[in-house]
């Protein structure tokens, strides 16, 4: 036997590079969020840390079908609606007592949350996985807006425009948490945010986890092989529908209320922003998207009435210049520093933020003095003490001269790494 | 009798105007391969032009200048941004189309404003055409279903019977010898997107008025033509006119029904009671494509008259 063959078992990774690479991470995570209450944050923090939580296992759960399945749907926010639905209906039997429920602490309301997205994601994935690809996305589309609909005609189950309400404070208490105050409803949703990401990392572990990437891939070959395309992304499509479920139990306990709006096109478009952004190529990508695009939507909005302008130039950007996401920048980030030259890509990468920056600022000052004329209350928009009107020739220069340097400087960089 | 003749009329105006929508966003599908998300955020921009236009000086120039503007525009988008997307893959391309009508939407909100804008009905076709059992119908409508069928007549003579159209059909099926033969095919491919583009403005110009004209259309408009284009089948033209029309009339005959289903189906024994059987037959029209969508899903998947998938 020839040196240059090697057993399949020397590719395998070390018992260490396995830790590392799988185990170290997850329980990093877990030990920032068992961490945080210790700093003893402030209730703006934890409403805001909870909606992320919510947010990250709703996000990967849009993952498992976008970036692992290659599924694009519009219409994901159904089943964390119709989840969320079904656990705040348990959450009120639970106060009712009927039955079983009576037995059944509010802990676990998220269990039935995944039950509920996962069963809506049986249904409704029955005939829309037949296809994939653009067919598959107006699919889901249309059903969105038909589920949407319906919503407004089935008040007993979606309770109509005022939704459904329910009180957390009841039924049997788990690990001493009454569920009241918001700092016990942290420790829930931590628990709740480490299990769906646990599970969903877990999933794609499994054989039908890489069969979902190798249908993504190529469906035919895995016709080939004996495996049916169209029941690999029907079974992918009901977990992924439990675990956007299990987000929606999360948030029926956190906010208490449910309203048909959690499922129209909006919270659906929002949860495709999140994991494109973040970078659905990697597993952590939407983690990073929902962080990042939580705190925009609730920290950005309370500054400028046109965030929803930066989230669509924000999308575009990653859309046309980084389409691996934050993940993609950060680990391409990591991997160039470490690679030689380090000075030089360190060097590039600098003056790419700088453009990036420059042009970032001529677009606030156009976006902010367009706004402010457009409401056309008079006000002016008034940065660093300068005063900035549409009629004023200083906007204009603080639009053009920043936006037409940064967009040298970046185009300077790219042309300096392929001259390389 | 009135309710059948109106909702015919009316059927077929709409169904008209969805089609108007549909054939470019067909057209575009067929060629690149991409199904463009922002295609009712073009038909927005159209209404939108109109009015600027109209207001300063007449209908009838806006109605040739505001689609040659929303086309330009859509040109511009094809050769700066689908195209750098292109290698990325469709998916790519449909998510750039779709952050695109989040930034349109939202541009449209600056300039124009938040709330409706006032375009109206051109004076000179604010009349009755007729009146039929005590009812009138509008002159503007018998217009839009003209311009609509003018606008068929004239897409059909350009693609079958000139030579124009005789390329694009070619570099729609073989991209690759066209260029060989010398033709600039990306040439082509910005062209079509500006003309599709220009067909959905022209919509919006004839739709603006008859419906409302503010931000929200848009999104309004857009999933309606996505079922239109996936009833058809993706990507033929004919499919298209075809749904559109049966999507039309199904609307506007469910509109006119006002029958609740424990009226209908009451011999089964459904009462006003449940809640299934409060649910009038008017009040559906809204969900009705998206519930043809769902049935054509199931029973013909590649809807109307699309080609069967291998």
């Amino acid at each position: 036997m020839s040196d240059t063959t090697r057993g399949f078992a020397d590719l395998a990774p070390s018992t260490g590079a396995k830790f590392r690479q799988r185990t170290l991470p997850i329980l990093i995570f877990a030990a920032i969020l068992f961490a945080i209450p210790m700093a003893g944050p402030s209730r703006t923090f934890y409403t805001l840390a909870h909606q992320m939580g919510i947010n990250i296992v709703f996000a990967l759960s849009y993952n498992m079908i976008l970036g692992k399945g290659g599924l694009l749907s519009f219409g994901h926010a159904v089943y964390f609606g119709l989840g969320g639905y079904l656990a705040m209906h348990a959450m009120n039997w639970i106060e009712d007592g009927v039955g079983i429920w009576g037995a059944i602490p509010m802990f676990f309301l998220p269990l039935v949350g995944f039950a509920g997205g996962a069963l809506a994601g049986a249904i409704i994935g029955w005939p829309s996985c037949r296809k994939a690809g653009t067919t598959f996305a107006m699919i889901s589309l249309g059903v969105a807006e038909l589920i949407f609909a319906a919503a407004f005609m089935f008040d007993s189950f979606f309770g109509g425009e005022q939704g459904i309400s329910g009180d957390r404070m009841n039924g049997i208490e788990l690990f001493g948490l009454s569920m009241g105050p918001i700092d016990e409803v942290y420790w829930f949703i931590a628990f709740w945010t480490v299990v769906g990401v646990i599970g969903m990392w877990a999933f794609t572990r499994t054989p039908l986890g890489k069969l979902s990437e190798a249908t993504r891939d190529n469906a035919q070959r895995v016709q080939f092989i004996g495996y049916n395309p169209q029941r690999v992304r029907y079974l992918v499509f009901i977990f992924a529908g439990g675990f956007a479920g299990l987000a929606g139990g999360m948030a029926a306990v956190n906010y208490e209320i449910f309203t048909p709006d959690a499922l129209s096109l909006v919270p659906s478009g929002f949860v495709l922003i999140m994991a494109y952004v973040g970078g659905i190529t990697y597993f952590v990508g939407p983690i990073f998207g929902a962080i990042l695009l939580t705190y925009m939507q609730s920290m950005l909005s309370d500054f400028t009435e046109a965030w929803l302008l930066y989230l669509g130039v924000l999308f575009i950007a990653i859309v046309m210049f980084a389409p691996r996401g934050i993940a993609g920048v950060v680990f391409g980030f990591l991997d160039g520093v470490r690679g030689e030259n380090p000075g030089r890509y360190f060097g590039r990468w600098i003056m790419r933020l700088v453009g990036i920056l420059l042009m970032l600022m001529g677009l606030i000052v156009l976006v902010e003095v367009s706004v402010r004329w457009s409401n056309g209350y008079g006000e002016v928009y008034e940065p660093f003490g300068l005063h900035l009107g549409h009629g004023n020739v200083l906007s204009w220069l603080l639009v053009i001269l920043p936006a037409v340097a940064g967009v040298w400087l970046t185009r300077f960089a790219s042309k300096e790494e392929e001259g390389q | 009798m009135e309710t059948i003749v109106f909702g015919l009329l009316n059927g077929v105006s709409y169904g008209l105007l969805l089609f108007m929508l549909s054939s470019g966003l067909t057209l575009i599908f067929s060629m690149m391969g991409v199904l463009n998300f922002a295609h009712a955020a073009f038909y927005m921009l159209g209404a939108y032009f109109a009015f600027t236009i109209t207001g300063s000086t007449s209908f009838w120039i806006a109605l040739f200048i505001a689609p040659v503007l929303v086309g330009l525009i859509g040109a511009v988008v094809e050769r700066f941004g689908l195209r750098r997307v292109h290698p990325n893959g469709h998916v790519a391309e449909l998510l750039f189309t779709f952050g695109l009508a989040y930034l349109i939407e939202e541009i449209v909100k600056i300039v124009y404003g938040k709330t409706a804008v006032d375009y109206r009905v051109p004076d000179l076709l604010n009349f009755a055409a007729f009146e039929l059992y005590g009812a009138s119908f509008p002159a503007y409508r018998i217009f839009v279903i003209f311009i609509a069928v003018a606008m068929l007549v004239g897409l059909w003579f350009l693609l079958k019977r000139t030579r124009a159209g005789l390329i694009i059909q070619a570099a729609l099926t073989h991209p690759h010898m066209v260029g060989h033969l010398g033709h600039n095919v990306p040439f082509i491919f910005m062209m079509v997107f500006g003309i599709g583009c220009a067909l959905a403005g022209l919509a919006g110009v004839m739709a603006g008025n008859i419906f409302v004209t503010d931000p929200a259309m848009a999104v309004q408009m857009g999933p309606i033509v996505f079922v239109v284009v996936v009833v058809g089948g993706i990507g033929s033209l004919e499919g298209a006119f075809l749904a559109s029309l049966l999507i039309g009339l199904l609307q506007n005959f469910a509109v006119g029904i006002n029958l609740k289903f424990a009226e209908i189906f009451g011999f089964l024994g459904m009462t006003d009671l449940s809640e299934v059987g409060r649910i009038s037959v008017s009040s559906l029209a809204p969900v009705l494509p998206f519930l043809l969508l769902v049935l054509i899903l199931i029973f013909r998947p590649q809807g109307l008259m699309g080609e069967k998938e291998l």
